[in-house]
C-alpha cells in the first residue's frame, strides 16, 4: 500500500520472507531450533526452510522421523530445557497426529505448572486450499486451535507481515501456531529484506483498506480476495472497508469494534466450514458489542460445511468476490 | 520397443543381484535375556552395597508407608483419587535413586512415590490429586517434570529434554516411567524411534504390573516381552524382576551410565505387579483372583530386600525399626500438611495461562472478581 521507497526495496515472495524471518531469528538467538520433516537439506516440501540447514547445521535445522506427535513431543522437551523451537508441520491435515502434544501438553504446561514452565514453541502449518491439492492438502483447521486456550494462533497475508508476525512468534514466551495460507506463498510485494518493517506483534488487527459502507472481517489468505472484492464493490457503489486480523487468538475486538462502530455493516470472510468457526465467535462479539450501531445483522461467507472438497470442484467452495459481494447486497440497505 | 529388444533379453539374460544390503544393527546384542534379571536370593547378593542397601531398605519402608498414607487419606476424602504402588516400591524408589542432580525424572501419574524418592515434598507432590494444582512444584527445581495423567505422552518430552541437553553439552540424562498398558499409544512408539535416532541420552522404564486397569497384558501385546520392543528401534531391551531392587539398581545404573557416555537409550521392563486396586474407584476383583494375589504376596519387594540383608547382618532389628519410625514420622507430616485446607485464590484461574494476559480473559477475571465481590457482600 505505502509507495515509499526504502533502500533494498525488491520484489520478494511470502515465502522468502518466512525463511528470512527463520534466519533472522536463528542468527540472532542460539536457541531457536527448526525441525520437523524434510526441513533439512530439502528445505521443506514448500521450501520455506531452504538453506537453514547450510547456514546452521543439522544439530538447529533437524529432519526428524516421520512423527508429529514425535515431532512436537520433543519440542516441548526442548523447550522445557530452554529451547525455541519452531517446528514445521508439513500440511495442514498432517498436523492432527499431533493434536493430542498439542492439546494436553503444548497449550496446558505453562498452566499446569502454574508459570514455571512456558513452552515457547512455533508450530507452522501450510493451511488453507486454493492451490489444487489432492485431499488432505487443503484443510483449514484454525478453528481447532482457536478453540484451545492456552494457544496463540495468527496468520499473515502479506510478505511484510509473513516476516513480522514469525519473527513475533519465535520471540513470544507462549505457544504459537502459525498458519501459513499456501496459496499466498509465491504472492510477491516490494519488500525490503535488509530493513524488514517493524514487527506488529502478535494480537493486532490491521485496517488494510478504509471504507464507509460495511466492514468485512478476514484473515490469511481471504485478504486479497476481500480487498479484490472492495475494489469491485465500488461499480455498486459501496466504498468497504477490510479489517485484516492478524491474529486469531488473542483477537483485537478495539480494531474490529471500531470499524464496525464506524461503517455500521460486517461481513465476516473466511475459508474454514462456517459452522462452529472462527466467523461464528467474530459475528457473536461484534454483535454483542456493536448492536446499536448495526444497520443489519452480522453475516458470514465461509467454506461451505464439507470436508475439503476435490481440486476441480474448490473454486465452488471457496469464498470468491462474488459470494462476498452477495452478501454485502444483504445487507438491508435502505433505497 | 520389441520383448527381443529388452536390454537384457534373449539367451544371454542373466538376472542381476540386488544391491548390496545389510541390517543397520546387529539384533543379538539388544536383545532381552530370556529371564528377569535377579540378584536378590542369587550368589550375586554376595557383592551388595551395604550402604547403598541400607539406604534403599529406609526408602523402601518409607514408600510403603506412604502409599498406605494416601490411601486412607483417600478414604477421608482428603485426596480424590491415588493410584497406588503398594507392590512396585522397589521401581519406584531405584528409578529415583539411579539419577543424579542434573538428570531428569519423568514420571506418569502413578509414580508420585518415584518423585517423593527424588526429594519432592510428599504434601507437593499430591496436590495434583488432591485437586488445588494440577502440579504443585516447580518442574525445575527438582528437574520432575510434571506427573503425566494422559498415557505415554510424557516420553517424546523425556528425548526432547535429553536431546537439548546434549546439544549444549550438558550430561543429563532423562528417565521416563510407564505402564505395561502405556506403551500401545503411539507417542511410546514415537518416543523409542526419536531416541533412538538421534541416540538420545534417555532410560525408558516400563513398569510391567499386570494389568492396565482391568486390561491383561495378553490383552495388550503379542510381543514376547515388552523389553524385546527395544529391538525393533535399534537400542537394548532389558528385563528386570521388578520387586528386586538390588537387580533394578544394577540394570537402571548401567543404562543410565550407558546414556550419560553417549551411548543411547534403552528400554527396561520391570516386572512386577499391582497389590492393589488400579485406584479407589476400582474393583479388582473383576479381573483377578485371589490366588494370583497371594502368589505375588510372596515376592514382596519390601520383604525380599529385608530377608536378604538381615540374612546377611546388613540390617538388624535396630535398623528395621529406626526405617519404620522415619517412616511413621513421614506419614505424620504428611497427614498433617493434607488436613490442612489449602488456601486457593479464585483469580488464579487466569493467572497462567498466557504470559501476558489477553484482553479476553481481562474481561473474563473482571466478570468472576465482581462475581466474588457480590458473594462477600451477601
Ligand atoms: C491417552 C489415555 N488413554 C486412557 C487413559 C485412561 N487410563 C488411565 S490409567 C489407564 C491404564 C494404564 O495402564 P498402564 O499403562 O499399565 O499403567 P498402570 O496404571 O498399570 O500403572 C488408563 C486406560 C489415559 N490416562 N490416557
Amino acid at each position: 500500500m505505502s509507495t515509499v521507497t526504502r533502500p533494498g526495496v525488491k520484489p520478494a515472495t511470502m515465502a522468502q520472507a518466512l525463511t528470512r524471518a527463520m534466519r533472522d531469528a536463528m542468527a540472532e538467538d542460539p536457541t531457536v531450533h527448526v525441525m520437523g520433516e524434510d526441513v533439512g537439506a530439502l528445505g521443506g516440501v514448500f521450501r520455506i526452510t531452504d538453506g537453514l540447514v547450510k547456514e546452521f547445521g543439522e544439530d538447529r535445522v533437524t529432519d526428524t522421523p516421520l512423527a508429529e506427535a514425535g515431532i512436537l513431543g520433543a519440542a516441548v522437551g526442548m523447550a522445557m530445557y530452554g529451547l525455541r523451537p519452531v517446528v514445521e508441520m508439513q500440511f495442514d491435515a498432517f498436523a492432527y497426529p499431533a493434536f493430542e502434544q498439542l492439546i494436553s501438553h503444548v497449550a496446558k504446561m505453562r498452566n499446569r505448572t502454574r508459570g514455571a514452565m512456558p513452552l515457547p514453541i512455533t508450530i507452522r502449518v501450510p493451511y488453507g486450499g486454493g492451490i489444487g491439492g489432492v485431499e488432505h492438502h487443503c484443510d483449514s483447521s484454525e478453528a481447532y486451535y482457536t478453540a484451545t486456550p492456552g494457544l496463540h494462533v495468527v496468520t499473515p497475508a502479506t510478505v511484510e507481515d509473513a516476516y513480522g508476525l514469525l519473527r513475533a512468534s519465535i520471540a513470544s514466551d507462549d505457544p504459537v501456531v502459525f498458519l501459513e495460507p499456501k496459496r499466498l506463498y509465491w504472492s510477491k510485494a516490494q519488500w525490503s529484506p535488509e530493513a524488514p518493517a517493524a514487527v506488529p506483534g502478535i494480537g493486532k488487527a490491521l485496517v488494510r483498506r478504509t471504507g464507509t459502507s460495511a466492514t468485512l472481517i478476514t484473515y490469511g489468505p481471504s485478504v486479497p480476495v476481500c480487498l479484490e472484492a472492495a475494489e469491485a464493490a465500488r461499480e455498486e457503489g459501496w466504498d468497504l472497508e477490510v479489517v485484516d486480523l492478524r491474529s486469531l487468538v488473542p483477537f483485537d475486538e478495539e480494531t474490529v469494534v471500531a470499524s464496525v462502530r464506524r461503517t455500521g455493516r460486517a461481513v465476516v470472510v473466511h475459508e474454514a466450514a462456517g459452522f462452529g468457526g472462527p466467523g461464528a465467535e467474530i459475528a457473536a462479539r461484534v454483535a454483542e458489542r456493536c448492536f446499536h450501531h448495526l444497520e443489519a445483522p452480522v453475516l458470514r461467507v465461509t467454506g461451505f460445511d464439507i470436508p475439503y472438497p476435490p481440486p476441480m470442484l474448490e473454486k465452488h467452495h471457496l469464498p470468491g468476490v462474488d459470494r462476498i459481494l452477495d452478501a454485502v447486497a444483504r445487507l438491508q440497505w435502505e433505497n | 520397443m520389441t520383448v527381443q529388444e529388452l536390454p537384457g533379453a534373449g539367451a544371454s539374460h542373466r538376472a542381476t543381484p540386488p544391491p548390496a544390503w545389510r541390517p543397520r544393527t546387529e539384533a543379538a546384542p539388544l536383545l532381552p535375556d530370556p529371564e528377569p534379571y535377579r540378584v536378590l536370593g542369587t550368589e550375586a547378593a554376595a557383592g551388595l552395597d551395604p550402604e547403598l542397601m541400607r539406604r534403599y531398605y529406609a526408602e523402601l519402608v518409607r514408600g510403603r508407608r506412604y502409599n498406605a498414607q494416601a490411601t486412607a487419606l483417600t478414604r477421608q476424602g482428603r485426596l480424590a483419587v491415588y493410584p497406588s504402588t503398594v507392590g512396585q516400591e522397589a521401581a519406584e524408589i531405584a528409578a529415583a535413586l539411579v539419577l543424579e542432580e542434573q538428570d531428569w525424572l519423568f514420571p506418569s501419574y502413578r509414580d508420585t512415590l518415584a518423585a517423593v524418592a527424588r526429594g519432592l515434598d510428599p504434601v507437593q507432590a499430591l496436590t495434583l490429586l488432591r485437586g488445588d494444582w494440577h502440579t504443585g512444584y516447580d518442574p525445575r527445581e527438582h528437574r520432575i517434570a510434571p506427573l503425566c495423567t494422559p498415557l505415554a505422552t510424557q516420553l517424546p518430552h523425556a528425548v526432547g529434554l535429553a536431546h537439548a541437553a546434549r546439544l549444549r553439552g550438558d550430561e543429563v540424562v532423562a528417565l521416563a516411567m510407564i505402564g505395561d498398558g502405556g506403551t500401545s499409544e503411539g507417542d511410546f512408539h514415537e518416543a523409542l524411534n526419536f531416541a533412538a535416532v538421534w541416540q538420545a541420552p534417555v532410560v525408558f522404564l516400563v513398569q510391567n504390573n499386570g494389568f492396565a486397569i482391568s486390561v491383561p497384558l495378553a490383552k495388550q501385546t503379542a510381543a514376547p516381552t515388552l523389553a524385546h520392543k527395544a529391538v525393533g528401534y535399534g537400542m537394548p531391551g532389558r528385563l528386570v524382576d521388578g520387586n528386586d531392587v538390588a537387580a533394578l539398581h544394577e540394570v537402571l545404573t548401567e543404562a543410565v551410565q550407558r546414556a550419560r557416555a553417549g551411548g543411547g537409550p534403552t528400554l527396561i521392563e520391570a516386572v512386577t505387579y499391582r497389590m492393589e486396586a488400579h485406584t479407589n474407584a476400582d474393583d479388582a476383583t473383576r479381573y483377578r483372583s485371589d490366588a494370583e494375589v497371594e502368589a505375588w504376596k510372596a515376592h514382596d519387594p519390601v520383604q525380599l530386600l529385608e530377608n536378604e540383608l538381615t540374612a546377611r547382618g546388613i540390617l538388624d532389628e535396630q535398623g528395621i525399626q529406626e526405617a519404620r519410625d522415619a517412616a511413621e514420622a513421614m506419614a505424620a507430616t504428611l497427614r498433617e500438611g493434607m488436613n490442612a485446607d489449602p488456601v486457593l485464590d479464585p483469580m488464579d484461574l487466569f493467572a497462567h495461562v498466557y504470559a501476558e494476559q489477553t484482553g479476553r480473559l481481562r474481561e473474563q477475571a473482571d466478570q468472576l472478581r465482581a462475581e466474588l465481590e457480590a458473594e462477600d457482600d451477601a
